[in-house]
């Protein structure tokens, strides 16, 4: 039997063997992607959908649950804290990533032209930022942005005749001083990935277009930005994500008074404090789901608004 | 022709100079102002100019944090967590990466879909049935349970793929296989070899991430024996009066490993990433 086997084997191993290859080939693509997908299941897909459930409940997290249909989307929707916070959060966003976008195109472009000398000491030292956490970055700025009179940003903006702020207790005080902690941390980061982007491209491209007559503007609209296209809707889709999600920044830089005040409480502190603090356990999931439609709104305008870019010419994100 | 070119080129570089100076300076400020802090007494902080210049007590504010939080267990729990998580994601994210580059299999294109939607689900999403999870684990005040969510990345699988599917070659995929090479063969000695840089990218990613990463581990790591750093310096920052010089110190020593880990692994990264431009 093994023998017929053996035989037939041989027979067809041409055959057999580019067959079988492709089964093979099947048979490793899902073993090794399971880790991941299995991961997934656990930690990622399972409390999403625990979470949306949650939303429909009333629920401390200890005793049973209770159906409440929609009224903690209502009680949510109803608290002019949560506007007030997803207000904070768009503009602390906005003021924190949108300028380190263009900032972070324009650095990765110089850092790449041949002429420059010393990139390698510039791209460690602009990239630096991002290595410190987004705990010291909160509390070295808490300090730089402390609310005393003689804080050093007070100092800073003192020499050109500012009169000093209370950073951490003013509407617009705590939001710049978050969205430029933002920004600090992030432009060296996106300054890399759009680094690798130009490296990607093939520098014959350029040759070709310089021997065609194209100028240096015309090569850049033309050449680089399509073809950094994939690594600007990468930025910018991680960016607008990111930014909605802010919490470490404000929580750690406001310290004892984090869930106390409003002047720069976000999303994510507004469903933080219901859970932990409040032990409300439904409304706070009911503010998850809603942050998720959220985040899949903006992401979705957002990465729309910057695949025009380069096709259909002139638009700025 | 070629001459004048290169003279153009040459003048018009001082601009470029002057604005990566700045920014260079712009993101080391504040590590040097951290470090000056952390030598200063805390009155100094109050003092009209700004003290701009090192001062006498870097000892001192070191062992007033030491006093009031366990500063060297935050330091060991955190590079532990860091250094396991990253470990685990590479592999797992080059496998899945490889497996979304080169290989065809019923339903690819949806999952790397599914892979990217889940870039999208904020992981606040999840927080509190992953919280309750934890807690139904044991999990609570635990390494394993602050670890475990970093598991899930992404963005790894995204940038792997990207990686391998530009920089590894069907046709010697295709030689390796005629020489009989298993993939797993191909994974470990070509794959592997080839997205040298593709991991010094992910890894400072993953790692830094993990150390970090604030939400998930101030939620999960109650107890100060199983603090991370960033845990730990946060509660530096929730006394009613805080020392400044102290809390900086904090942040300095906490910050300084991480500079050299990111100095020293930095050289490798940039040497393998200009080597995979020469190819």
């Amino acid at each position: 039997m093994e023998d017929v086997q053996k035989q037939t084997k041989a027979r067809s191993k041409t055959k057999a063997s580019k067959m079988s290859e492709k089964t093979k080939d099947m048979i490793s693509g899902y073993l090794y992607v399971a880790p991941f997908f299995i991961v997934f299941g656990i930690i990622g897909l399972y409390p999403a959908a625990f979470s949306i459930v949650l939303a429909f409940q009333e629920w401390n997290g200890l005793g049973e649950m209770e159906f409440v249909g929609l009224s903690n989307f209502t009680v949510v929707l109803q608290d002019p804290l949560f506007w007030k916070s997803l207000y904070n959060t768009i503009i602390i966003g906005l003021m924190g990533t949108a300028p380190q976008l263009i900032v972070g195109i324009v650095l990765a472009y110089f850092l790449n032209l041949a002429v420059i000398r010393f990139t390698n000491f510039f791209r460690v030292t602009i990239f630096m930022p991002y290595i410190t956490s987004m705990v010291a970055v909160a509390l070295v700025f808490g300090v730089f942005f402390s609310s005393n009179e003689t804080a050093l940003a007070n100092y800073v903006i003192g020499l050109f005749g500012a009169d000093p702020v209370s950073w951490k207790t003013s509407e617009w005080g705590a939001k710049i001083a978050i969205a430029l902690m933002v920004f600090w941390r992030w432009v060296g980061y996106n300054t890399i990935i759009y680094l690798a982007g130009l490296q990607s491209i093939s520098k014959d491209l350029y040759e070709a277009a310089t021997i065609d007559g194209a100028n240096k503007v015309e090569q850049f609209i033309y050449i680089t930005i399509p073809l950094l296209k994939p690594f600007i809707l990468l930025t910018v889709f991680m960016s607008t994500v990111g930014a909605l999600q802010l919490f470490a920044e404000p929580t750690v830089f406001l310290g004892s008074s984090a869930f106390s005040r409003d002047e720069a409480m976000t999303v994510v502190m507004y469903l933080y404090r219901d859970a932990f603090n409040l032990g409300s356990f439904g409304t706070a999931s009911a503010t998850a789901v809603l942050l998720l439609i959220i985040i899949i709104g903006a992401a979705a305008i957002n990465t729309w608004l910057t695949s025009g870019l380069g096709s259909k010419k002139k638009r700025g994100v | 022709m070629k001459q004048k070119r290169k003279n153009q080129s040459k003048a018009g570089t001082l601009p470029i100079y002057l604005i990566l100076i700045f920014t260079s300076l712009f993101s080391l400020f504040p590590f040097y102002w951290m470090f000056v802090m952390a030598t200063q007494p805390s009155a100094a902080y109050n003092s009209i100019p700004p003290t701009l210049l090192p001062g006498g007590k870097l000892v001192e504010n070191f062992q007033k944090v030491l006093d009031t939080i366990p500063f060297f267990q935050a330091m060991w729990n955190t590079i532990l967590l860091c250094t396991v998580v990253t470990a685990a994601v590479l592999v797992i994210s080059s496998l899945a990466g490889f497996a979304f580059a080169k290989f065809t299999f019923p339903g690819k294109n949806f999952l790397f879909i599914l892979i990217l939607l889940t870039m999208v689900i904020p992981p606040q999403l999840g927080l509190i049935p992953q919280y309750y999870l934890i807690s139904q684990l044991g999990w609570l005040d635990t390494l394993m349970g602050a670890g475990v969510l970093f598991l899930l990345n992404p963005l790894g699988i995204f940038l792997m793929r990207q990686y391998i599917s530009e920089s590894v070659p069907d046709e010697l995929i295709e030689a390796a296989k005629l020489d009989g090479c298993s993939n797993f063969r191909i994974y470990w000695s070509i794959v592997l070899p080839i997205i040298k840089p593709a991991f010094a990218t992910l890894g400072i990613i993953v790692f830094t991430l993990v150390w970090g990463e604030f939400l998930w581990q101030f939620t999960v790591l109650r107890d100060p024996s199983s603090y991370t750093l960033q845990v730990a310096l946060a509660s530096l920052n929730n006394a009613f009066r805080v020392d400044f010089g102290m809390l900086l110190s904090g942040v300095f020593w906490a910050t300084v490993p991480l500079i050299v880990i990111f100095l020293i692994f930095n050289k490798w990264f940039i040497s393998s990433i200009t080597e995979g431009s020469v190819k």
